[in-house]
């Protein structure tokens, strides 16, 4: 790919700086961490508008299981304030000690595995403060954990890719964090058989942490994550194992890393491209059929709702075949200048939100 | 004259049976659970499929009628009061489960199917939907996915907002679109998102899908009784301080368990100023370990008295004097107003002191029954309309309740909605700009304002009158203003 033009880089500190650059620039491109480098790209001639200028933990009461950051904050930095009151951000957000923010998280739209026990960052954003295309800060959500007023503003800024506004500031509910974790391994055969034993579990009453198909030289295993008091994780994990028939049960250090590695895509060959694919459990077998055939590493998070795809090859040729199937993906990592790829619904109110709310085009399209 | 070529086109499109005009047909839909406010539709649709839906609302757009979507009318905030001379679409008819996907979790509804019905509709499967208003047993899915509805069980699993996954709806203009899709995990704006809680202003929901869960394999409850009601409320910080994720954590107040036992003689302890229920759910061997270090959590928040349910039938009852609460505090008193304001969960006890200082100062009883654990209050005011002067004692009352629920961090409504009711508050809680984005957001779906006109904004012209008594279902018990 060519080399562009350096873009202009402007780091605001305030909201107010943010209101204005939004007043006084033409074209905009939003950069939190920069580690979702397929989002990090700006167009020719846009302003890079960088947040690492508004960082920082404004309010955090451990008692009150909330906090409200700027978006710049590094989630490294969040999560180290909430372990040290035994808490956690239970949608596990990806790319954390790469230097993933608070806001490029929401903006992208990302959780990990660990979203398959509470939910995703959508289930857990609370309020946000946002600069739209016009300059104006505008608030939606609060900062309680539960509230009906007014239009879920917080939502619309989840996936909107900083196509919508800038992110200023968010509240998050958050959990306490389980005392203890352990893994059950097992590997498969065929993805199908993976597939059935994932069914099985959602079929089940066990509470479970995270759930994901990991493909492995071809061979499919399906980690099931446990968490909860050290005192009965042990038992919990030996009644999953004799449920499930088979498998491996991985101690604490040896689940802490695998998950580690999970959340940071460690099985990622070097300078790949990762794509995100929502599916459901149904959709996988047909889609695994074609990534195996193309040779591509992959793995199926979150009881099968979502496929991280590496895709070596030409990402038009990923494009048709996720619109053949109806599914969706966002490039998170890698060089695209356009991250949407496949089929997409709701373009048509996607349209006349960004209307609304960035009726110039001064930050990208959606 | 475009209301009649509208009717002309209307009775076209749809059966006279299914096209009520007469106004003794209706009568029945001039109010909502928020009797307060009262006004007469045009007509409404009885609407049995989609396309009734899809039909109507294109002619109302096309000759710039206003329209209201309607469940089973169990709003408190009068979110499905109808428009006067606007068209009224009855949904309960549209109310077909389309699709149970056990092995992904997932159902796919019509808005007119009662939420009871979707948990009942998988039971035998092991699974439920998790999002519980007390209205449960009437209310719709499609009023539900309009007021982001809340319940009891809120605190570890959210409110409907998390429980959606996709919409297919039809926009104000006519335009049907797909939101979201059968995935948990999404690419793009949470459109999803967005439209649930829009109180009907963004179109009408036509397919909704839900989100299932696993029904827990064990349940423990407990009950403890306090001194007063500010000690009950720093026993939630307490727990919740305590690191414990209880699936529920809820509160009533001496007049509400007064009423409770006098209505469904659920054994609670008569004396208590305040009653906690606590209940854990999950794995039985992680819920027993967790429930011993929860009884110590409330021993040490200092109750004059602590029952822990015994089996199934217990906990049962003591569900149904906490369910029962609301209906029964109304027999109390022959009209009452309620607010379900949100504050931070670290400030209850200092926000339930305020209410009862309130409560003195107005000469009104106040009953609360709360979703503690989320700081979810539900303050009943309990006034006589037939005295002069007691209604506007018990809306200033409620007001001074609201602006403490803002003062203290919060939100002036945790799960009914804006509405009819709240629309005058939203300026404190929201900031001009703020209001004015999602005034300009709603024209951008619905340049002409047709659907649930005069609903959440301030300042739009009311329609309504004001009215006295609880609403007849309320009066059998069907539904509670929770």
């Amino acid at each position: 790919m060519q080399k562009q033009a350096e873009s202009i880089l402007l780091t605001p500190e305030s909201n107010d700086d943010v209101q204005e650059i939004l007043r006084t620039h033409e074209r905009l491109h939003v950069r939190g961490g920069g580690t979702k480098t397929a989002l990090c790209r700006p167009a020719d001639g846009a302003a890079i508008l960088a947040t690492s200028g508004l960082s920082g933990i404004l309010e955090y009461e451990p008692g009150e299981f909330t906090f409200t950051a700027r978006a710049g904050t590094p989630l490294r930095e969040i999560e180290a304030a909430l372990a040290e009151h035994g808490q956690y951000l239970p949608f596990d957000p990806p790319l954390v000690e790469r230097g993933a923010t608070l806001g490029g998280t929401i903006a992208a739209g990302l959780s990990g595995s660990g979203r398959q026990r509470y939910g995703g960052v959508r289930d857990f954003l609370i309020g946000v403060r946002f600069v739209d295309g016009q300059g104006q800060l505008v608030r939606g959500g609060g900062k309680v954990v539960k509230n009906a007023a007014g239009f879920d503003l917080p939502k619309l800024m989840i996936g909107s890719v900083g196509r919508l506004g800038v992110i200023v500031e968010a509240s998050f509910k958050v959990f306490p964090r389980p005392q203890q974790y352990g893994t059950v391994c097992c590997a498969h055969t065929t993805i199908r058989a993976a597939l059935e034993q994932v069914a099985r579990l959602n079929r089940s009453a066990f509470d479970i942490e995270a759930l994901d198909i990991a493909v492995e030289d071809g061979r499919p295993v399906t980690y099931v994550r446990q968490g909860g008091l050290a005192s009965t994780l042990g038992a919990r994990q030996e009644a999953l194992r004799n449920w499930l028939g088979s498998g491996d049960i991985l101690g604490a250090g040896e689940d802490a890393a695998i998950w580690q590695q999970a959340g940071d895509f460690a099985w990622l060959p070097p300078g790949t491209t990762l794509v995100k694919i929502p599916v459901t459990l149904n959709s996988i077998a047909l889609l695994d059929e074609f990534l195996a055939a193309a040779n591509v590493e992959r793995r199926y998070i979150a009881a099968g709702n979502l496929a991280w795809v590496s895709w070596p090859h030409d990402l038009a040729e990923l494009d048709a075949q996720l619109t053949q199937r109806e599914l969706g993906g966002l490039v998170v990592l890698g060089e695209t200048a356009w991250p949407f790829l496949g089929a997409r619904t709701g373009a048509s109110v996607a349209a006349r939100v960004k209307a609304v709310l960035d009726p110039h085009n001064r930050l990208p399209a959606l | 004259m475009s209301t009649q070529e509208l009717m002309a086109e209307l009775a076209r499109r749809i059966p006279a049976e299914r096209l009520l005009q007469r106004p003794a047909q209706l009568a029945p839909y001039e109010s909502d659970a928020l009797t307060a406010f009262r006004s007469r539709p045009l007509a409404v649709v009885l609407a049995e499929t989609q396309e009734d839906v899809i039909q109507t609302v294109r002619l109302c757009h096309r000759y710039s009628v206003p329209f209201v979507a309607r469940g089973s009318g169990t709003s408190l905030s009068g979110g499905s009061l109808p428009v006067p001379d606007g068209i009224l679409i009855a949904l309960n008819k549209l109310n077909r489960i389309l699709r149970i996907d056990i092995d992904t979790r997932v159902a796919v509804v019509e808005p007119g199917v009662v939420n009871l019905d979707v948990s009942r509709a998988v039971a035998a499967q092991g699974l439920y939907y998790a999002p519980d208003p007390s209205s449960q047993l009437i209310c719709t899915i499609g009023g539900n996915v309009a007021f982001n509805s809340g319940g009891a069980h809120c605190l570890k699993y959210g409110m409907t907002a998390n429980h959606v996954l996709g919409i297919k709806a039809v926009l104000p203009d006519g335009e049907v679109v797909q939101l979201g899709g059968n995935s948990l995990e999404s690419v793009g704006p949470d459109l999803t998102g967005f439209f649930v809680g829009s109180e009907g202003l963004f179109g009408i929901a036509l397919e909704i899908t839900l989100r299932l869960l696993p029904k827990p394999e064990r349940y423990r409850t407990v009950l403890a009784a306090y001194s007063s009601l500010a000690a009950a409320g720093n026993a939630v910080a307490q727990v919740v301080a305590s690191g414990l994720l209880p699936g529920a954590m809820e509160i009533m107040d001496a007049l509400a368990i007064e009423a409770a036992e006098a209505a469904v003689h659920a054994g609670y302890p008569r004396d208590a100023a305040a009653l906690l229920i606590v209940e854990l759910e999950g794995e039985e061997i992680q819920v027993e370990a967790e429930f011993a270090h929860l009884l110590q959590v409330i021993e040490s928040s200092g109750p004059d008295e602590v029952r822990v349910a015994v089996d199934d039938a217990d906990r049962a009852r003591i569900w149904k004097g906490r369910k029962s609460a609301f209906s029964a505090v109304g027999r109390l008193s022959p009209d009452y107003i309620v607010q379900d304001g949100v504050v931070p969960r670290s400030r209850l006890g200092e926000a339930l002191a305020t209410i009862e200082r309130l409560s003195r100062k107005h000469e009104l009883r106040v009953a609360n029954v709360f979703h503690a654990g989320d700081g979810n209050l539900h303050p009943l005011i309990l006034y006589d309309g037939r005295v002069a002067g007691e209604l506007e004692r018990a809306e200033v009352l409620a007001g001074e309740i609201i602006a403490m629920c803002i003062e203290l961090g919060g939100s002036i409504t945790g799960e009914h909605g804006v509405g009819m009711e709240k629309r005058q508050h939203m300026p404190a809680m929201f900031a001009e700009t703020d209001l004015e984005v999602m005034a300009t957001l709603r024209r951008g779906l619905d340049p002409a304002e047709l659907a649930n006109r005069g609903k959440m904004f301030p300042g739009s012209e009311a329609p309504a009158l004001h009215s006295r008594g609880p609403h007849p279902l309320e009066q059998q018990g069907i539904i509670s203003r929770e």
